[in-house]
């Protein structure tokens, strides 16, 4: 079995298991006022200054949520209402045209039921945003942008520290998606420059249902559900505690882990990336070949569907992704791809790889092994 | 045998697969996602592809523990079946579209993939029988489905298995309580599964316009009323006619004839609608006999069987009936059967 598949959730690294299951053990609502209460707060806050230091950020700028799709509908929604509140002639997002749908749909609602405009930012063939681009797309009716850190299904890196200086330079505040990026690339908050960042647990070796959003002490961000106010009175919810331990463990050691863990999946990947084209010169190698994720290797494998690959590749136990699924698991061609100037039949063509922190040698010779065989038997099948 | 089973999210397709699993074969499921805009729930026995029907059928898989995947062929479900039945419907014929999706999609879509990608065979929970590569009908008889795959060549029917042909419906139902799969009660689908409200005419109506146009009795040549579209009609009609002259004779009226080109729908008396003699376009067949041939026809989903004589006419057959037919309307299929076997089918062309 050779699973591939780590930028859609990776195996939670044993320590946070182990401090899932420690705070699992002990009582108590983080909010209580008693011993017990005062004993899971500890290990909330202790949580929240982990993440702090190992994200850049201070304490209070942690806001810990159910995960990414939370983290990312809290700062596009919230910050926009926020920012129109202030200013009501603010009221255009502008949002790189390569955003998760946990943006890409929370902007759309937005529009939908709130009035918004948006700008969707274009992207070169490689994926990119250029500053130059959103510097001609801003003015003063923008309440917010928003641009992924790194791309989820082609690995590209986008200037993140460039275009939230554009963004300030016109007073708009700017979002970023890092789900993908933490634990892979060096992500500093305070560094970066950016007013709010998206985190989530799974990708980094922490639990499911755990996520952060970083929002700098100075953003005003409107809540999008009520309650005890828990997180500086933006999220509410009692806190879950077990997961938050586990989550701090898995930031902590993904990001001290990091520079052995980048440069040990960059000789993986680019041995996987060049035995690919070596054993189907005709794949074409997506995203950009030096701003990337280590772990990401994306192809588009003309004339056949990624969908029967997928599939031709599970029964022979490797395990991979085409990119991106809707709810009812129904393939579409990814606007991603798409968006970096692809028609339908290539961008319906394309495989992602990931490897993660568990990844070793042996997944890369396991899809090798098949992948010729795949290729061939994909080819015979009619394209839609 | 390598076997993709199609399961819908219904309980035929899940206990087909299922007795596939049993039979010892390596089975992988699929459902096919035919809905471009899929709701979130079902509704009722109508509609279909429903999100609800794809989790319906992934937890069959899950229990059966066969791997599951979801196949978007909604584009050409678009084309094939629903583009076909609207312009069947605007150039006065009356279609059968599950015939069509059997045809272009299950069949030849889905199972060209299959074939393709290296399984020998599609298994489906159709209520019939195939043995040794012979269609007939179901031990069933009131939800048989031969009528709907007889129009499968030799060999399409060469690469699929019907597990169900010996099997009642509420022995299949038995089945899947037996098995736990939570199916196992679910609704009947029936109607036309892309027409979630029932409402064909006003389903037309949206696509083709209003395309007003006069109602002339067959046997004084008067405009007795107007119609809408001639879409809304199809032969052998009764209801919703709408007639504001009546008959002189007082009897009921139906719809003998739809012609979409000078918009004009013609009503007659019962007796008008008898046709002994039909003409149909190319042949397929399931299992090839020499003509001239006597055997039985049977004219649509669920209708009466005839005795018929068929002899070969320009581009497909000519069926003389042993006991006259009422309602046929060019478009529907008449499939040839030898007792319960199925021999081939052809689409209706005209009728005396």
């Amino acid at each position: 079995m050779a699973y591939l598949d780590h930028a859609a959730s990776t195996p939670m690294l044993p320590e946070a298991i182990a401090a899932v299951s420690a705070a699992m053990a002990e009582p108590g609502n983080a909010s209580s006022l008693h011993a017990a209460g005062r004993r899971a707060r500890r290990t909330v806050e202790e949580s929240r200054e982990a993440v702090a230091a190992a994200l850049g950020a201070r304490p209070s700028e942690v806001l810990f949520t159910s995960g990414g799709t939370e983290s990312d509908n809290l700062a596009v929604k919230g910050i926009f209402w926020a920012r129109r509140a202030a200013d009501p002639r603010r009221t255009r997002i502008l949002a790189s045209s390569v955003e998760h749908h946990a943006v890409l749909d929370a902007v759309q609602w937005l529009v939908a039921h709130e009035g918004a405009q948006v700008t969707w930012l274009e992207v070169d063939s490689l994926g990119r945003v250029h500053p130059a681009v959103l510097q001609s797309a801003l003015g003063d009716d923008v309440a917010l942008v928003t641009v992924m850190w790194a791309n989820n299904e082609v690995g590209t890196v986008q200037p993140i520290a460039e275009l939230a200086e554009v963004a300030h330079a016109a007073g708009v505040p700017f979002h970023t998606d890092a789900v993908q990026a933490v634990g892979q690339l060096p992500v500093d908050f305070a560094a970066s420059g950016v007013d709010a960042l998206t985190v989530t647990g799974h990708k980094l070796g922490g639990p499911l249902g755990a996520g952060v959003l970083l929002l700098g002490r100075d953003v005003s961000c409107t809540p999008l559900s009520h309650g005890g106010g828990q997180e500086r009175d933006v999220r509410s919810g009692t806190f879950d505690t077990p997961a938050l331990a586990g989550l701090a463990v898995a930031t902590t050691l993904a990001c001290e882990r990091r520079p052995e863990t980048a440069r040990r999946l960059v000789t993986l990947r680019d041995d996987l990336m060049r035995r690919v084209l070596g054993a189907v010169p005709e794949a074409v190698y997506n995203g950009d070949p030096v701003d990337r994720l280590p772990g990401n290797a994306h192809f588009s494998f003309p004339g056949c569907e990624g969908d029967s690959l997928l599939l031709l590749l599970d029964a022979r136990g490797v395990e991979v992704s085409t990119g991106s699924a809707c709810s009812s698991g129904v393939a579409r061609p990814s606007h991603v791809l798409v968006a970096m100037g692809q028609d339908e039949e290539q961008a319906r063509s394309s495989l992602r790889f990931s490897l993660g922190h568990s990844s070793i040698p042996a997944d890369v010779d396991a899809l090798l092994s098949v992948l010729p065989s795949v290729v061939e038997r994909a080819r015979r099948v009619p394209v839609r | 045998m390598r076997l993709l089973a199609a399961l819908s999210g219904g309980v035929d397709s899940a206990v087909a697969a299922a007795l596939a699993v049993d039979a010892g074969h390596d089975v992988t499921a699929v459902h096919l996602a035919l809905s471009e805009a899929p709701a979130t729930l079902r509704t009722g026995s109508r509609g279909c592809c429903s999100r609800e029907d794809a989790r319906d059928a992934a937890r069959v898989a899950d229990v059966l523990e066969i791997p599951f995947y979801v196949w978007d062929l909604a584009e050409q479900f678009r084309a094939d079946v629903i583009d076909d039945f609207v312009s069947e419907y605007a150039a006065g014929r009356t279609p059968n579209p599950c015939l069509r999706c059997n045809e272009k999609v299950k069949f030849t879509a889905v199972l060209d993939r299959a074939l393709a990608l290296g399984f020998d065979a599609v298994v489906t929970g159709h209520h019939a029988r195939l043995t040794d590569g012979v269609l007939s009908r179901s031990a069933d008889e009131a939800k048989d489905q031969s009528y709907v795959l007889g129009v499968l060549t030799p060999e399409q029917l060469g690469a699929t298995v019907l597990p169900l042909g010996h099997l009642t419906k509420d022995e299949v139902r038995g089945i899947a309580r037996d098995r736990g799969l939570a199916v196992a009660d679910k609704p009947d689908s029936h109607d036309i599964c892309f027409i979630a409200d029932g409402d064909t005419a006003g389903f037309l109506r949206d696509r083709l316009g209003s395309q007003p146009g006069p109602v002339v009795d067959a046997l004084t040549g008067n405009v007795v009323g107007e119609h809408d579209g001639t879409y809304g009609y199809t032969v052998g009609q009764r209801r919703g006619l709408a007639l504001t002259v009546p008959a002189l004779d007082g009897r009921p009226r139906y719809v003998l004839s739809v012609e979409p080109v000078s918009r004009t729908v013609t009503v007659g008396p019962h007796e008008a609608l008898e046709v002994s003699t039909v003409r149909t376009g190319p042949a397929v067949w399931s299992s090839p006999r020499p003509l001239p041939l006597t055997c039985v026809v049977q004219l649509r989903a669920h209708g009466m069987v005839h005795g018929c004589l068929v002899e070969p006419a320009a581009d497909g057959w000519s069926l003389t009936l042993d006991t006259p037919a009422t309602g046929l309307a060019p478009g529907q299929t008449a499939v040839l059967y030898d007792g319960n076997a199925v021999l081939g089918s052809a689409t209706v062309l005209s009728t005396v």
